[in-house]
């Protein structure tokens, strides 16, 4: 199990020092950031003004190692637009972002687990089908059209939750909802299809034979095994709602992580994209690590692997 | 339970009453079909207490369809028919699961073929085995792992404490069948079936575990249904053995009876296919049956062996009786007894 942490743990750094890498190039692949920072009506001494006072000047490596030595202490440097340090501006707002993400998988977790174990209890039923059919429907929805949807009806209509904004627990429902119906479907088809081949595997016939109780069948001996895929795709999802909150936190105006990446990218703000490029790859590094240890806990197998 | 002696309580008593002098399992004219398929067509047998009565058959002649039908453990699709289907002489034909549950792995238990994929991956060997008993009996925890590292013992497995933590994939297939036959006997069953449980074993590995059955089943006076398709098995360990073929017990009978005076084509043709050290010659091929194990469609008449058989005729293709062929031996055969020219081997009891 310690060797099984310890090889885990060491991919992670690998691949995040190389995202931190890759984001450190990005920005310089873009042309020369002096001139972008500096724009269009700026002269040539005004831009040697800036490559001066940000070290543009210095040689490329001189920079990196001081952006990552900087990088990993969490300082990502002064935005350009917002004056203010950067690492205040993503602390601000990751908690909002966070919590955006926890609901959305808490509330697609909630309705896919039971939906995807009832459909594979049921297979080839007419239930098992009309899960299968919004789950169909879940997936080609776009979620920017569904969030407006919501807004029109829960919130003009019906007049039950504020439109947009940020605030309290309540602003949260809204865009919980359109991130969780995105995840729904894949996590649901995964969730049917694991208890399928659980439900059908020769353990379960010998719980059966052992007399346990259909839910010790169904949930501690079935979904048990089918829950490893289960584990990862969660993770995943949770990266991608964390990643592409920028669509929802822009639909619905709250003030995250994806706003800020959004606000940031149409004012040329360098460091505060490259600040949230990064914390987004950490936290989805993070979140498979977490999913592959979860994974070792649910399956022996995986521990001595 | 009965009052014992009461001979006017016994006289009053209906079929779906235990008696207790009723045999351990009754099976009759069971009946399992799956869709277009008649899986098993009309089985009867008996199993009597301590005694180890083995199914014997090639591939896909319905031996495992029955135990599970026996066991509730159909497949979905399974459809289960029989006129009389008793566990210490009550009818559990129209149990539902719940009751079915509280007789498996309480006081009937199974273990099958593949004892590679039959423990669940996930937990460990001590927990899968305590689990049956604290449902059964609501055994304590600690006193559960306490019978489980007793039977773990029993069924020859050292360092029972080490193993009652590990998990399956850490365990060899022989040691996990162990595990299977130590976890069914958690609750003291009357019945074991155990559906081939040596077939996916080494062959020294196969001698050991029934040797251990064999061994348990003294011990404990369990009544054991043995399938099985290797007749070595049958004649070591078995008391009774039913021969079956597409769907049927064509012959059925003590083992000592059948194995000395096997009447049906079928149960000859097997017996020529095991080889006798000594008896078989060199450069001669094997006995073997040409063919295989037909598909039977539901109102399927005659014979099924017919088209294999070497000595089929026309009345092959009606209705065939089943004949006493010796002592509590039967067969199902339009053959007179000791074709083709004389009983072989012995006189008729």
């Amino acid at each position: 199990m310690v060797k099984f942490l310890l090889r885990r743990l060491t991919v992670a750094v690998l691949v995040a020092l190389t995202v931190l890498t890759l984001s450190f190039l990005l920005t310089r692949l873009s042309g020369d950031l002096a001139i972008s920072i500096a724009g269009p009506s700026a002269t040539a001494q005004d831009v040697e003004i800036i490559r001066q006072a940000y070290g543009l000047n210095r040689p490329v490596y001189v920079q990196y190692l001081d952006w990552l030595f900087r990088a990993v202490q969490g300082d990502f440097g002064d935005s350009y637009f917002f004056r203010d340090r950067v690492s205040n501006l993503i602390g601000a707002r990751l908690p909002i972002t966070m919590t955006l993400g926890l609901v959305g998988l808490g509330l697609a977790l909630i309705v896919a687990l039971p939906l995807g174990i009832i459909a594979a209890v049921r297979e080839n039923t007419w239930l098992d089908r009309t899960v299968m059919m919004v789950a169909l429907v879940g997936q080609a929805m776009p979620s920017f059209w569904l969030g407006l949807i919501l807004m029109v009806w829960l919130g003009l209509n019906l007049g039950l939750l504020p439109i947009s904004g940020t605030g309290g627990p309540e602003y949260y429902v809204m865009p919980g909802i359109v991130l969780a119906f995105s995840a729904i479907p894949s996590l649901m088809r995964l969730t049917r299809s694991g208890m399928i081949e659980a439900l059908s595997s020769d353990y379960i016939r010998t719980a059966r034979a052992k007399g346990l109780s259909r839910l010790s069948i169904l949930v501690k001996h079935g979904f048990r095994n089918a829950a490893i895929p289960v584990v990862s795709i969660a993770a995943v999802q949770l990266g991608f709602m964390l990643g592409g909150s920028i669509v929802i936190e822009t639909v619905f105006a709250m003030h995250g992580v994806g706003y800020l990446a959004w606000e940031s990218i149409s004012k040329n703000d360098y460091p505060v994209v490259q600040a949230v490029v990064l914390v987004l790859a950490l936290i989805y590094i993070a979140l498979t690590l977490l999913a592959d240890l979860l994974n070792a806990v649910l399956d022996p197998r995986l521990r001595t692997a | 339970m009965m009052p014992s002696g009461d001979r006017s309580a016994e006289s009053g008593e209906g079929l779906n009453r235990p008696a207790e002098n009723a045999s351990l399992l009754e099976v009759e004219n069971l009946r399992v079909t799956f869709g277009g398929t008649a899986a098993v067509r009309g089985i009867s047998l008996k199993v009597e207490k301590g005694e180890t009565h083995c199914l014997v058959g090639e591939s896909g002649c319905g031996k495992s369809v029955t135990s599970l039908a026996v066991m509730g453990l159909l497949a979905r699709g399974g459809k289960r028919e029989a006129e009389r289907l008793a566990f210490a002489g009550t009818d559990i034909r129209n149990y539902g699961e719940r009751e079915m549950s509280r007789l498996r792995g309480d006081r009937m238990a199974m273990i099958f073929q593949e004892p590679m994929t039959s423990l669940n991956p996930a937990y460990t060997v001590g927990s899968q085995m305590t689990e049956v008993l604290r449902r059964h009996r609501g055994t304590p925890r600690a006193q559960a792992v306490d019978r489980a590292a007793e039977l773990l013992g029993r069924v020859g497995i050292t360092a029972p404490g080490l193993r009652l933590g590990q998990y399956p994939h850490q365990l060899s297939g022989g040691l996990r069948q162990r595990v299977m036959i130590a976890m069914a006997l958690m609750c003291d069953p009357e019945l074991l079936i155990a559906d081939e449980p040596t077939t996916a074993l080494d062959v020294t590995v196969q001698a050991q575990i029934l040797r251990l059955l064999a061994g348990i089943q003294k011990e404990l006076g369990l009544g054991i249904l043995l399938i099985t398709h290797d007749l070595g098995v049958v004649a070591r360990i078995a008391d009774r053995v039913s021969v079956m073929y597409a769907g049927e017990v064509v012959e059925s009978g003590p083992t000592a009876e059948l194995f000395g005076d096997p009447q049906h084509p079928y149960t000859r043709g097997l017996l020529t296919c095991i080889p006798v050290p000594g008896k078989v010659k060199r450069d001669e091929p094997l006995g073997s049956i040409p063919g295989i194990v037909p598909r039977i469609p539901p109102g399927y008449v005659g014979c099924a062996f017919r088209d294999r058989c070497p000595h089929a005729h026309a009345e092959c293709s009606g209705e065939i009786p089943r004949r006493a062929a010796g002592p509590g031996h039967e067969v199902l055969c339009t053959l007179p007894a000791g074709w083709p020219e004389g009983r072989m081997g012995r006189q008729a009891a």
